[in-house]
C-alpha cells in the first residue's frame, strides 16, 4: 500500500458499478493507468468498455465505486470537469456539430470565450506539432471520416492533457491511417500524458499498448502486457475460449451473374452524402463479394440504390437476375429474389416497439401472411417463431418487442428472417456491426451456407478481418468509386488498406483528380 | 432526495390504459380549484358540468349527437396520425363537406329525388377529401408541411362558406340574415328517438367505428400506416410507399371530416350557416389522442368531449360560468394526457442523496 | 405622398406580430424545440396584455405581463416535452388548442370592448427628410422594439458563445451532452423566450393593432408565423422579410376595399393564408436547401440516459 501512495497512478479506479434497467454495464471495476502509459481496455462488444469510459469523462454517473486522480479520491461532476482535471476523450461516434466549423466545433469545448481567430491560431499550432492538418474554418460535414478523428483529438490536444480516451478509434481509418495514428498516440505518451485505449482488436493493442485490462460481460477478467501475450491468450481472456472461426470452403465460382452494376452514377440528394461514380460489380450465384472501405465513401448510398430504397433514373445501372430493375422500389426488387440486410438494425432493419411476429410482417409478407389485403396472423407468429428456433435467437417469443432483444440476437433474427425467404441475391450491410462473437461467428457462417446454396451474396463492411473471412472475392469502395474485384487469395489486408485511400492500380495509372490528392495529403 | 425518470426497458402496457384516466382525474382536480378559485361551490359546479347535461333521454341524445362527428373525425385523423401525418385542418374539411351537400340539397334539380340525402353523402365525403387532397398534394409533390397548409385551408374554408350565406346562397326569403334557404324534409337525416335531435347519422358513425377497427388492426394497409408512423425509414427499406400513406391518412381524415359536415347540414343545423361547427374538427384532434388512436378508445374520448361541451353550455346557464370552460378543460386534459404518457416509457424512481465517495469501511 | 406613408406604415405595423412571433419560435426552432403552439401563447399573451392595460392604462406593462404569460404558456410546454419527453407535435397542438380555451376563459367579458386609441408617437428626427420622418413618426414603439429584437437575436445566434451552445444543442443534443452542455436547460430557456416573444406578438395585436380584444383574434397568425420560420430558412433576415410581405398582402385588401376594388372581402381576406400556403410550396420544394439550413435536431426528442 505504501509503494502506491509514494508513486500514484494518474488515474485508478475501486469496484465500479453501473446497471440500467434491463442489463448491468460495470461490476467492481478495478483499473489503474500510471502516467505516460500507453493502457488499454480490452473486451467484445457488450462488455461495458463504453460506459466506463464514460463514467471517467464524467458523462455518466456510477453507482458505486470511486475514481482516484493523482491518488486524490474525486467525483467527475460533468465533462466540463473532467476537461479542467485535463482529461480528453475522443467518442467512436463523434461528438461534432456537423454544420459547424472546425474552430466553432473546438470553442465549444475550451474554457473561457476565446475568439475564434485566437482558437483557429491554436489549431494550426497543435496540427504542425503533431502532423494533423485540418482546416479550421472548414465545416465539418464536409470533412472526411479521418479528419473529422484529427479534429477529435486536436480537440483535446488543446488542453494541458493528462489522460486522453480513444474509444474504438481505428475503426474508422485504413490500416495505414491506423499506423500514422499509434505513432501520434505515442509522440502524446512520450510527453507523458496517459492514454486510454479501447478496443476489440487484439493485433493492434498487441502493436501499440504497454498494459492491457481485460473486460468480460462487465467484470474485469485480468490484466497483461500485450507484447508478452499472443492473440490467442489475449482472445481466451477476452471471450473465455479460443476465437471460433468460420467454416468456409471454397467457391466453385462459375455461377450464373445474378446482381449486375453497370456504369451506375449518381448525385446524392443529402447535402451531407456522397455521390457515386461509375460504379461497377457483378456478383455470381455461389459467391461472397466483399466491399471494403471507410464508412462514409458511398456505401450507403449504394447500398440504398441497391436496395432500391433510392431509385435510379438510368434503367440499365442495376440488373437482378438479368432483370433491369434501377427504378423499381425496394417491395418489387425483393419480389425479384433480392434481399437486403442494412446497417441500422433498430429504425430501419426493425421497428423497435413492435413484435419480433410485426417485425417478420416487414419483409417477408410474401410468405402467405396477407390474404385479400387482410393479416394471417398465425402464419406471421408461425414465421417468427421458426425463425427464431432455426437461427437461435435467444429471446421471450415471437411477441417479445424488437428493442427487448440484444443486438446479436436480433440480428440473428433479421439474417434470419431475409435467409428463410430464399432470397437470389442478398445484400448485406455491416453483418456483426456491434455483435458478439459468438453471434457474429453464426452470422457469417449463415452467409456462408446461404452461398454453398446458391445464393449471390455482397457484403458491404469495415472490417477487413470479417471480409477475408467470409469473402470470395474483395473489391474497395472510396470517394464514391468502387475498385475491380480481387480474390482474396490474390490479395492482402495490406494492399486492401491502400486501396482503400482511393489507390487502386487503374486509377493511379490515369490523371488523378484533385480532390482525391487532396484526401490522400489529409489522410 | 430527488425525484429522476428511468428508461423503461419494456413499454408498460398497464400504464397505456391507465394514463387517460390519470390525465381526467388530473383535469378533474384543475377544474375543482378554478370552480374554488372562481368563487363557485365545486360540488354544485360539478353537477352542472357533469351530470345535469345527461339527466334525462334529450340530453343522453343530445350527448351521442354531439359525440358522433367527433368520433367520425377522430376515427379518420387516427388513420393519419399513426403514420405521422398531421391533418390538423379537418375544421375545414368539415366545413367543405358541408358546403357540398349544401350545394346538392339547394340545386333544384334534386329537389325531390329519393336519392337526395344519399347524394348529399356522396358529394359531403368527396367535398372533405378534395380539401384534404390540396395538403396531401402539395406534402408528397413538392415537400410543404401538411399541418400549416390543411390549417390555412380551414381558415380559406371559413370564409368560403362565409362569402357563401352571405352572397350567392344567401336565403332570399331570410330578410338578410346571413343563412341558406332550410333543406327539404329528403334533404335531412331521419330522427332516431322523437321529440330529440338524435337522427342517422349516428349510425354512419357506428359503421365507422367497426371498419376503422378492421382497417386499422387487421389489414396490411393498416400495418403499413403504423410502420411508416413508427420508422419511416424502416417503411422506405420495406419497400412501403410513404406518399401513399400521406394519401390514405389525409383522405381518410378528409372523407371523415366530409361525412360529418354532411351530419351537421343535414342534422341539427338544417341549412348552411356561417359557422358550421363548433370546433369539432379541432376537438376531434383531442379525441383522436385521448382515445390513443383506438376505435373503441376513441368512442369513449368522444363521447367524454361531448360532455364537456354539453357541461361548458349548462354551467354557463345555470352557474354563469364562461362556456369557454369547456374548451379550457379539453386542452387541458390532452396535456396532461401527453404528460402522463411519461409514465408509458418511464419509470419515476426516487433516489435518496448518498455521496458516491463515501469512504468504506475496509479501507 | 401622405398614402404612401401610411401604406408602408400599415405594412410594418401589420408585419410586427409576425416578427415577434418567428423570431421567438425561430431561437426556439434553433435549440431543436419545435412548439407549434405559438397561436395559442399569442391568444393568451392578447388577452392578458388587453386586461392589464385596460385597468392600468399601462402599454409596457401590459407587454411585460404577455411576454410573461406566453413564457409561462411555453413553460407548460416544455416540462410535457423536455421533462416529460411527450411528443412535441401533439404538445404543441394541445398548446395552441389549450391557449385559445384560456383566452377564451378569461377574456369573457371583454369581447369587443376597445381601448383608447392613445396616440404613441415614434421618433422625431432633428430634421425633416421627406418620407422618412413622417414614416418614423408614425410608427408605434413597438415596431423599434421588434427591429431591436432583431438585432439582439442575429447577434446573439451567430456573433455569441451563448448562440453558438445553442446551435450546437439544435444540431446534436447527443454529442452536445456528451460535450458537457445542459441540453435540457438550454432547450428550456430557448422555449421560454418564444413563449415570451409569442406573448408580446399577441399584446401587439390586442394593444395597438386592433386595439380590441375578440376570441381567436389572432387569426392564424400564430401558424403563420411558423411557416414564417421555414420561409425564412431559419435566418433572421429572412424572417423580417417575410414578415413584411405578409404584412403588406394583409393590408392589401384595406386599400383595395377604400380603392372601391369590386371583390368580394371573404376573398381578399383568403390572401394570407394562400400566400402562406404557396411560399410553404416554394421553400419546401428544395428538400437539400431545407435539410441543409433546418436544426437537425428540430421536433426530435432528448433524454439524457442519466
Amino acid at each position: 500500500m505504501a509503494a502506491r501512495n509514494d508513486n500514484p497512478a494518474r488515474l485508478e479506479l475501486r469496484g465500479i458499478c453501473k446497471s440500467y434497467p434491463a442489463v448491468v454495464a460495470n461490476d467492481g471495476i478495478d483499473l489503474r493507468v500510471m502516467p505516460g502509459e500507453i493502457h488499454a481496455v480490452l473486451g467484445e462488444n457488450g462488455a461495458g468498455k463504453s460506459t466506463l469510459m464514460k463514467i471517467i469523462y464524467g458523462v455518466v454517473k456510477p453507482d458505486a465505486g470511486e475514481i482516484l486522480w493523482h491518488g486524490a479520491r474525486i467525483d467527475v461532476a460533468s465533462p466540463a470537469h473532467a476537461r479542467e482535471l485535463g482529461i480528453g476523450m475522443v467518442f467512436q461516434h463523434f461528438s461534432l456539430f456537423e454544420t459547424l466549423t472546425v474552430a466553432e466545433n473546438v470553442a465549444l469545448v475550451l474554457p473561457g470565450n476565446p475568439g475564434l481567430d485566437d482558437v483557429a491560431a491554436r489549431i494550426g499550432g497543435v496540427s504542425e506539432r503533431y502532423g494533423l492538418t485540418v482546416d479550421p474554418r472548414a465545416l465539418v460535414h464536409s470533412l472526411s471520416i479521418g479528419e473529422r478523428q484529427r479534429v477529435e483529438i486536436i480537440r483535446c490536444l488543446l488542453q494541458d492533457l493528462q489522460l486522453l480516451i480513444m474509444d474504438e478509434p481505428t475503426s474508422v481509418l485504413t490500416p495505414q491511417a491506423a499506423t500514422r495514428l499509434f505513432e501520434t498516440l505515442r509522440q502524446v505518451a512520450g510527453e507523458g500524458c496517459s492514454v486510454l485505449y479501447i478496443s476489440h482488436k487484439l493485433d493492434e493493442i498487441k502493436a501499440l499498448c504497454h498494459r492491457a485490462t481485460v473486460l468480460r460481460a462487465a467484470k474485469v477478467t485480468g490484466t497483461c502486457e500485450p507484447q508478452r501475450e499472443t492473440a490467442a491468450s489475449m482472445a481466451r481472456l477476452m471471450i473465455g475460449r479460443d476465437l471460433p472461426k468460420c467454416n468456409h470452403p471454397e467457391a466453385a465460382g462459375d455461377g450464373e451473374e445474378r446482381l449486375v452494376v453497370n456504369g451506375l452514377s449518381l448525385v446524392c440528394d443529402d447535402p451531407f452524402g456522397t455521390d457515386l461514380a461509375d460504379i461497377r460489380l457483378a456478383v455470381r450465384s455461389g459467391e461472397i463479394l466483399g466491399i471494403a472501405g471507410i464508412s462514409g465513401n458511398g456505401q450507403q448510398e449504394l447500398l440504398a440504390a441497391l436496395s432500391g430504397e433510392r431509385s435510379t433514373p438510368d434503367d440499365d445501372a442495376i440488373h437482378v437476375c438479368g432483370i433491369a430493375v434501377a427504378r423499381l422500389g425496394a417491395a418489387a426488387r425483393r419480389r425479384l429474389g433480392l434481399c437486403f440486410i442494412p446497417e441500422e438494425r433498430l429504425g430501419r432493419a426493425a421497428i423497435p416497439s413492435m413484435s419480433l411476429a410485426d417485425n417478420a410482417l416487414l419483409t417477408a409478407h410474401a410468405q402467405r401472411m396477407v390474404a385479400l389485403g387482410m393479416l394471417r396472423s398465425d402464419a406471421i407468429t408461425d414465421f417468427a417463431r421458426r425463425c427464431i428456433d432455426d437461427f437461435d435467437v435467444k429471446c421471450a417469443g415471437p411477441h417479445a418487442e424488437a428493442k427487448s432483444l440484444s443486438g446479436g440476437n436480433l440480428q440473428k433474427f433479421i439474417v434470419g428472417r431475409e435467409v428463410m425467404q430464399h432470397p437470389k441475391v442478398l445484400v448485406v450491410s455491416q453483418p456483426t456491426w456491434g455483435v458478439d462473437v459468438g453471434a457474429a461467428v453464426s452470422i457469417r457462417q449463415s452467409l456462408i451456407e446461404l452461398r454453398n446454396a446458391g445464393a449471390a451474396v455482397l457484403v458491404v463492411s469495415e472490417d477487413l478481418e470479417e471480409l477475408f473471412e467470409i469473402c470470395d472475392r474483395i473489391a474497395v469502395m472510396a470517394n464514391g468509386r468502387l475498385s475491380h474485384a480481387k480474390r482474396v487469395t490474390e490479395t492482402d489486408v495490406e494492399e486492401i488498406g491502400v486501396w482503400m485511400s482511393g489507390l487502386w492500380p487503374d486509377q493511379v495509372a490515369g490523371p488523378v483528380s484533385a480532390p482525391l490528392v487532396e484526401s490522400l495529403h489529409a489522410t | 432526495m430527488q425525484l429522476r425518470l428511468e428508461p423503461r426497458a419494456l413499454q408498460s402496457r398497464a400504464m397505456r390504459y391507465a394514463s387517460p384516466l390519470i390525465a381526467a382525474a388530473l383535469t378533474l382536480v384543475m377544474g375543482f380549484i378554478l370552480f374554488a378559485a372562481l368563487g363557485k361551490n365545486p360540488p354544485a359546479a360539478f353537477y352542472a358540468f357533469f351530470i345535469a347535461p345527461i339527466n334525462s333521454v334529450g340530453g343522453l341524445a343530445e350527448l351521442f349527437l354531439k359525440a358522433s362527428p367527433l368520433v367520425l373525425i377522430a376515427l379518420g385523423l387516427a388513420v393519419g396520425f399513426r403514420s405521422n401525418i398531421w391533418n390538423i385542418g379537418a375544421e375545414g374539411q368539415l366545413t367543405l363537406g358541408a358546403i357540398a351537400a349544401g350545394w346538392v340539397a339547394l340545386d333544384p334539380a334534386f329537389a325531390d329525388s329519393p336519392l337526395l340525402l344519399a347524394a348529399m353523402i356522396v358529394a359531403g365525403i368527396l367535398g372533405g377529401m378534395a380539401w384534404a387532397a390540396i395538403p396531401a398534394f402539395l406534402r408528397t409533390r413538392f415537400n410543404a408541411n401538411e399541418i400549416l397548409v390543411s390549417l390555412m385551408l380551414t381558415y380559406v374554408a371559413q370564409l368560403l362558406v362565409n362569402w357563401l350565406v352571405f352572397g350567392p346562397w344567401r336565403d332570399p326569403q331570410g330578410f338578410n340574415t346571413p343563412q341558406s334557404a332550410l333543406f327539404a324534409d329528403g334533404a335531412l337525416f331521419p330522427i332516431l328517438i322523437a321529440n330529440t335531435r338524435l337522427n342517422a347519422s349516428v349510425l354512419l358513425t357506428l359503421a365507422a367505428v367497426v371498419v376503422s377497427w378492421v382497417f386499422l388492426e387487421k389489414s396490411f394497409l393498416g400495418y403499413k400506416t403504423r410502420v411508416v408512423g413508427l420508422s419511416s425509414a424502416a417503411a422506405r427499406y420495406a419497400g412501403f410507399s410513404e406518399k401513399r400513406t400521406v394519401w390514405v391518412g389525409m383522405l381518410a381524415g378528409g372523407a371523415a371530416a366530409g361525412l360529418a359536415g354532411v351530419g351537421e347540414v343535414a342534422g341539427p343545423l338544417g341549412q348552411l350557416l356561417p359557422t358550421i361547427s363548433p370546433g369539432y374538427g379541432f376537438t376531434a384532434i383531442i379525441v383522436a389522442f385521448v382515445g390513443r388512436l383506438d376505435p373503441v378508445g376513441i368512442v369513449f374520448a368522444g363521447l367524454l368531449m361531448s360532455l364537456l361541451y354539453l357541461g361548458g353550455d349548462s354551467a354557463q346557464i345555470s352557474m354563469g360560468l364562461p362556456a369557454a370552460a369547456a374548451a379550457l378543460f379539453q386542452g387541458a386534459l390532452l396535456f396532461f394526457l401527453l404528460g402522463a404518457d411519461v409514465l408509458v416509457n418511464f419509470r419515476v424512481r426516487v433516489i435518496r442523496a448518498v455521496p458516491l465517495d463515501q469512504p468504506r469501511a475496509a479501507l | 405622398m401622405d398614402m404612401v406613408v401610411s401604406v408602408i406604415a400599415a405594412t410594418l405595423g401589420a408585419g410586427t406580430p409576425l416578427i415577434f412571433a418567428a423570431l421567438g419560435e425561430l431561437v426556439a426552432e434553433k435549440s431543436g424545440v419545435l412548439n407549434l403552439g405559438v397561436e395559442g401563447m399569442m391568444l393568451v399573451g392578447a388577452i392578458v396584455a388587453f386586461i392589464t392595460m385596460r385597468s392600468t392604462g399601462d402599454l409596457w406593462l401590459g407587454v411585460a405581463v404577455a411576454g410573461v404569460a406566453g413564457a409561462l404558456m411555453a413553460l407548460l410546454f416544455a416540462f410535457a416535452t423536455l421533462t416529460l419527453q411527450a411528443n412535441q407535435v401533439a404538445a404543441g397542438l394541445a398548446l395552441a388548442i389549450f391557449g385559445a380555451g384560456v383566452s377564451a376563459f378569461i377574456g369573457k367579458g371583454f369581447v369587443g370592448v376597445t381601448l383608447e386609441n392613445r396616440a404613441d408617437a415614434g421618433l422625431s428626427l432633428p430634421i425633416d427628410i421627406p418620407l422618412l420622418s413622417p414614416l418614423l413618426h408614425s410608427l408605434h414603439p413597438l415596431v423599434y422594439v421588434s427591429w431591436l429584437l432583431f438585432a439582439g437575436v442575429s447577434w446573439f445566434l451567430f456573433r455569441s458563445r451563448a448562440g453558438l451552445v445553442l446551435r450546437a444543442v439544435g444540431e446534436s443534443p447527443a454529442s452536445a451532452h456528451a460535450v458537457g452542455y445542459p441540453v435540457i436547460r438550454i432547450r428550456y430557456l430557448a422555449t421560454l423566450f418564444g413563449g415570451a416573444m409569442a406573448g408580446i406578438g399577441g399584446a401587439y395585436l390586442s394593444l395597438v393593432y386592433a386595439p380590441l380584444w375578440l376570441e381567436g383574434m389572432v387569426a392564424g397568425r400564430g401558424w403563420i408565423a411558423l411557416a414564417l420560420v421555414v420561409f425564412a430558412t431559419w435566418r433572421p433576415a429572412r424572417v423580417m422579410l417575410g414578415a413584411y410581405l405578409f404584412g403588406g398582402i394583409t393590408i392589401v385588401q384595406y386599400f383595395a376595399q377604400s380603392a372601391g376594388v369590386a371583390f368580394a372581402t371573404q376573398f381578399m381576406s383568403m390572401l394570407p393564408y394562400l400566400a402562406t400556403i404557396v411560399v410553404l410550396v416554394v421553400i419546401s420544394r428544395d428538400v437539400a436547401m431545407i435539410r441543409l439550413n433546418a436544426p437537425v435536431s428540430l421536433g426530435k426528442p432528448f433524454h439524457p440516459g442519466v
